[in-house]
Parts: structure tokens; sequence; C-alpha cells
């Protein structure tokens, strides 16, 4: 497992996408700060106080976190989808399914190489992004490591579902299936949020069960509450139009949810295997 | 006590007992037993679609039976023991395309569980056997079909596997390609590997094999040593001067026909043709031409597989030994 584990590394880094990564992370960073920078500049001339300032670097954070989230996902849905189909297709698994080498081995070899990349680009991305933000606005999120994981949780487990449909699926079946999966899962989390604050039971229970099949979003939510400062979570938290609005989280996921997402992974990537066993090459 | 191992070097390499196979409606392959012995080249003959490729599967394990049993080098097929001591070059020979060469090597020495201290020796030598030690350093997406079949080739017989399963090895190589693994594959044999080699290519089965399987619509329809496969041998005199009244006078040779101008006597040993063409001089003939031999493996493999297809093509008359 580690072999392909490596292997898989290893092509990122030939096929020169871990440097595409690095130099769009630093892309991304630099207009950050530039923007951040900008915004409090021209705050601070208009004599905004220090504590509206956090309150828009937080939520300025909070949409870079949702835009990275959104890369992050698709990055590991195209890295996903082709992983096991690509390598079926073109004979190249074949070759080495022909070793003494467990399809098992095999697959999550693929899974944990692709998610080690996944994962680094998150961190690396993530922690500059808010060190960055940090620097120039003063504002740190209580808890800047909770909300990379929860970005790469999110990114784990969509490649989770990429990894099962390359099994069968062809690479772009796969992407696009996920990509779907993904905006679904996002707009069942919102309107639940809005079935809450009206009092929709009907649209809340789809909500969770949406998060129970993919719970990218329940993740979702707790990017967005480890990025809040406190005042925000206790101003905005059983109030109407806070609560509704798929920026802004009163709670973190709860243990459950978290657990549940990890079980999940284990589940997609154990009938991953057995499809892939299933499977005549 | 020590368990008893899986894989057994004593046993045959290949041994396997009316396996089938179906995708669906299709029947892919009808009861195949075979067995091939250490040391010994196979040829596995049959026209596309007769079931060559979905055998070599099973018995690496890609693919399922739907029914029947076999082993390889004495363990139950696709056993993961049994796959450290199989090479395999299969039919769509690709590998990572961004690996260099030696490195494509090297990662099937590690799949394969050697030490780490052996792998580049191991992939050195195999580069050098198939004649691409001067491009180890290459990419692999840079190579020509035939450069990516001689490194399959090579990733075939890392490690001196015990047997050797080779799908079309020759189907993207020049002519000198091919000579050289004719001359791979009859040294792999003589250090003691069992090879499997799957081919439409004849003339290939022809010079390197020991025995050969034809297969066709998923049976096997003629198998043995290279000798008994293609028949026996006859001989064709074309000649004027004698006519049937005459033929009994021959019947010492062998069952002799006229048919036009050309006297066929089979089976008759080549041995005898001095003795065959004296007596037809003494008995007046004025001979043209002389021909002795067995059917080519060709002539054989077409009359076997299209006794239930439409004819194709005029098969050539008895090669000249």
């Amino acid at each position: 497992m580690l072999t392909i584990a490596r292997l898989t590394i290893g092509e990122a880094a030939r096929r020169r996408v871990l440097w595409v990564l690095v130099i769009l992370a630093a892309i991304a960073v630099s207009l950050t700060a530039w923007g951040v920078s900008s915004l409090i500049s021209a705050a601070r001339e208009n004599g905004v106080t220090e504590i509206e300032v956090k309150f828009a670097v937080s939520q300025v954070l909070i949409f870079i976190a949702f835009m990275f989230g959104f890369v992050l996902a698709m990055t590991a849905a195209f890295f996903g989808s082709p992983a096991i189909a690509t390598d079926l297709e073109s004979g190249i698994a074949q070759a080495m399914l022909a070793r003494p080498l467990r399809r098992s081995s095999y697959l999550l070899g693929r899974w944990l190489g692709l998610a080690v990349v996944i994962v680094g680009y998150a961190i690396l991305a993530g922690a500059l992004a808010i060190a960055v933000v940090g620097t120039i606005s003063g504002y740190l999120p209580p808890d800047p490591i909770l909300p990379i994981a929860y970005l790469a949780g999110q990114a784990l487990v969509l490649l989770s579902l990429t990894v099962l449909l390359s099994t069968r699926l062809p690479p772009i079946a796969g992407g696009a299936i996920a990509v779907v999966a993904y905006g679904l899962a996002w707009m069942g989390g919102v309107l639940g949020k809005i079935g809450l604050v009206i009092g929709a039971t009907t649209l809340v229970s789809l909500s969770d069960a949406s998060r129970f099949l993919l719970p990218t979003d329940a993740l979702w939510q707790g990017v967005v509450y480890g990025l809040e400062p406190s005042f925000v979570i206790d101003a905005g938290a059983g109030q109407f139009v806070a609560e509704g609005s798929p920026f802004f989280a009163a709670s973190g996921p709860s243990p459950a949810i978290v657990a549940w997402s990890v079980i999940w992974v284990v589940l997609v990537l154990a009938l991953a295997i057995a499809q892939l066993r299933r499977r005549e090459l | 006590m020590n368990p008893m191992p899986r894989v057994s070097l004593d046993m045959p390499a290949i041994d396997v007992t009316d396996l089938r196979k179906r995708y669906g409606q299709v029947e892919a392959l009808a009861g195949l037993t075979m067995s091939v012995g250490r040391g010994e080249v196979f040829g596995f003959l049959g026209p596309n679609g007769a079931g060559k490729t979905t055998t070599v599967k099973l018995l690496l394990g890609l693919a399922r039976p739907t029914s029947g049993s076999g082993k390889v080098l004495g363990a139950p097929l696709g056993d993961l023991d049994a796959r450290r001591k199989i090479g395999y070059l299969p039919e769509l020979f690709r590998y990572q395309p961004w690996l260099k060469a030696r490195e494509v090597l090297t990662l099937h020495a590690e799949l394969l569980g050697m030490p780490a201290s052996g792998r580049r020796q191991a992939a050195d030598r195999a580069l050098q056997l198939v004649g691409l030690a001067d491009r180890s350093g290459d990419v692999v997406g840079k190579f020509s079909k035939g450069m990516q079949q001689r490194l399959g080739l090579g990733a075939a017989l890392l490690g001196e596997p015990a047997l050797v399963v080779l799908d079309e090895p020759t189907s993207a190589l020049d002519p000198l390609g091919r000579v050289d693994v004719r001359g791979i594959v009859r040294a792999a044999a003589e250090r003691g590997a069992a090879v499997f080699l799957n081919s439409h290519l004849l003339s290939e089965v022809e010079q390197v094999c020991d025995r050969v399987a034809i297969i066709d619509h998923g049976r096997v329809v003629a198998s043995g040593e290279l000798e008994s496969v293609l028949g026996q041998a006859e001989t064709q005199v074309r000649l004027t001067g004698i006519g049937p009244g005459d033929l009994p006078a021959l019947e010492r040779f062998g069952p002799p026909t006229l048919e036009g101008d050309v006297l066929v006597i089979r089976p008759m040993d080549d041995a005898k043709v001095p003795d065959l063409v004296g007596q037809l001089v003494a008995m007046g003939a004025r001979i043209q031409e002389v021909r002795s031999g067995r059917s080519s493996l060709e002539q054989r493999f077409l009359e076997l597989v299209s006794r239930d297809r439409p004819p194709a093509g005029t098969p050539s008359a008895p090669r000249l030994r």
C-alpha cells in the first residue's frame, strides 16, 4: 500500500500537479493579502471601529475559506475520479495487479497518496492564508487549526467518493457526479438552515438526510464556526437573520457527525475495495 | 511444524481442468484442460477472440473462472505467493508514462517484494536483457510502442520468474525485435522457467515452442508437441508420364494419389524421397518438381480453425524442408 501511495505522490510531483497547486496557493494568498490590507486601510480611513474591522476580516476569511473549500473539493474530485479508472482503462493497473499486490492495497495506496497531496495542500494554503490575514489585520481565528482540519476533512470525504466511483465509472462521469453531489449537499445544508429558521421540518429532515449521505456540508459548518470570532457567535446565535445564513454557524458540527464522517469514509473505501475486487480486469 | 509451501516448483507450472468463463451470453472459454511443465515453452495459439487473453487473465487471477479449477505453480489460480514467481507481459502493455524505464522496473521489483538493495541491479539486468540499457534513464512516455513492449518484457523477466506469461509479446516489434524475443524466451526456458506464449503469430510459435495448443471458440482443437500437431509429412511430385494404373507400384512409399499432374503420397517419410524419385524415373516418369515436408503451422492452423468459418484465403503449399 505504501509503495502505491509513494508512487501516487511521485506522480503528482512528476506531472507538475504539486507545483501548480503551490503556485495557485501563492497567487490566492497574495491576492488575499492585498484585498485584506486594502479593506482595512479603507475601513480605517472611514473611521470604522476595530471590532467592525475584525468582523469584516472574519467574514472575508470565511468567504475565502468557502472558495478555497470549493477549489479543494474540486481538486479532490478531479484527482480521485481518474485514480483507478484511468489505470484500468490504460492497462497500467493490470500489469501491477498481476504482481503479488492485493487490490485493497492498490486502492488504499492510491487513496492515501492523493489524500496526502490534498491534505498537504489544504494545510499549506489554509495556514498561509490565515497567517497572512492575521499579520495584516491582527485577527486570528480562535483555533486556526480547526477550520483547516474541517476543510481537509471535506476534501477527504469527496476524494473517497470519487475513488469509489472510479472503480466503476469513467473519470469524467465520476468527477461530474462528485461535483454535483457536493453542490447538492451544500444546498441541502443551506436549505436546512432556512428550514430551521422558518420551522419547516421536512426541509430540516431532508437536510439531515443529505448530511448523512454526504457529510461535506456538516464539515463546512465546522470551517465557518472555526473562523468566526467569539463575539460574532455570541451576537448571531439564536438570531433569525444570522442562523439562516450559510456563512454563519452558531456551533461546530456535533461529535456524532464528525464521527459519522470518519465512519462514512471508512465505509465508502470498504465499498470501493469490494467493487474493485469484484471487477474483472 | 513448518506450514506447507503454497507455491511448488516441482509441480507443473500450469495445470487447469475444465476451465470455463462466461461473459454474459458469450462463452469465452468452454472447458480448457491443459498442463505446462517447468522449462517448457508452450505456445497458445488461436484467432482473435478465441479465448487466449481470457485464459491468461484467469491464470493470473485478474478474472475469475465461471467454473473449473486450476493451479499455477502448484497454488490456486490468482494466489498471491504464486504471483511472486510469475512474470507477465500484458497484451495491452502500458506502464506509468511519467516514470523512467529503470523506475518502472524498480517499482515492479518492489511489488515483487525484492529487497531494496537488489532492485536496481535486477532492473538494470532486465533492461540489458531486452536491449534498453542505454535508455534506462528515459521517461517511458517518450518510448515508441516497440520500446514499451521491450520494457514490458523486461518487467516480465524481473527476478527470474518460474513462469513467464507473454501475451502477444512481439505485436509491436520489428523483425529484429522478434528475433531478440525468441532468444530471450529460449534463454528463460534454459534456466528452467516455463514460458506460456500467447500468440497468433504462427512463425514465432513454430520457431520457439516445444508444445502448442490451438484454441478456437474457447476450446482446444489441437494440442501436443509441435510435430504431432503439424501432422504427417507428405511428398508431392509434379510429373508427367505415369497414370492411375501405376499407383499400386508406389504403395510401398505410402498411400499415393494423383491429382492432375501432381502425385501426392501422404504420409511419407522424407528419407524415402530418393528411392521414390529413382522408382518414378525407372517407371518412365518425367519429373518437374519434388516437394517434401509437413504442412506448416499456418496451414494446420487454418485447417483446424476454419472448419466452421468461411474460407479465408488460399493456404500455401507444404513448406520445403
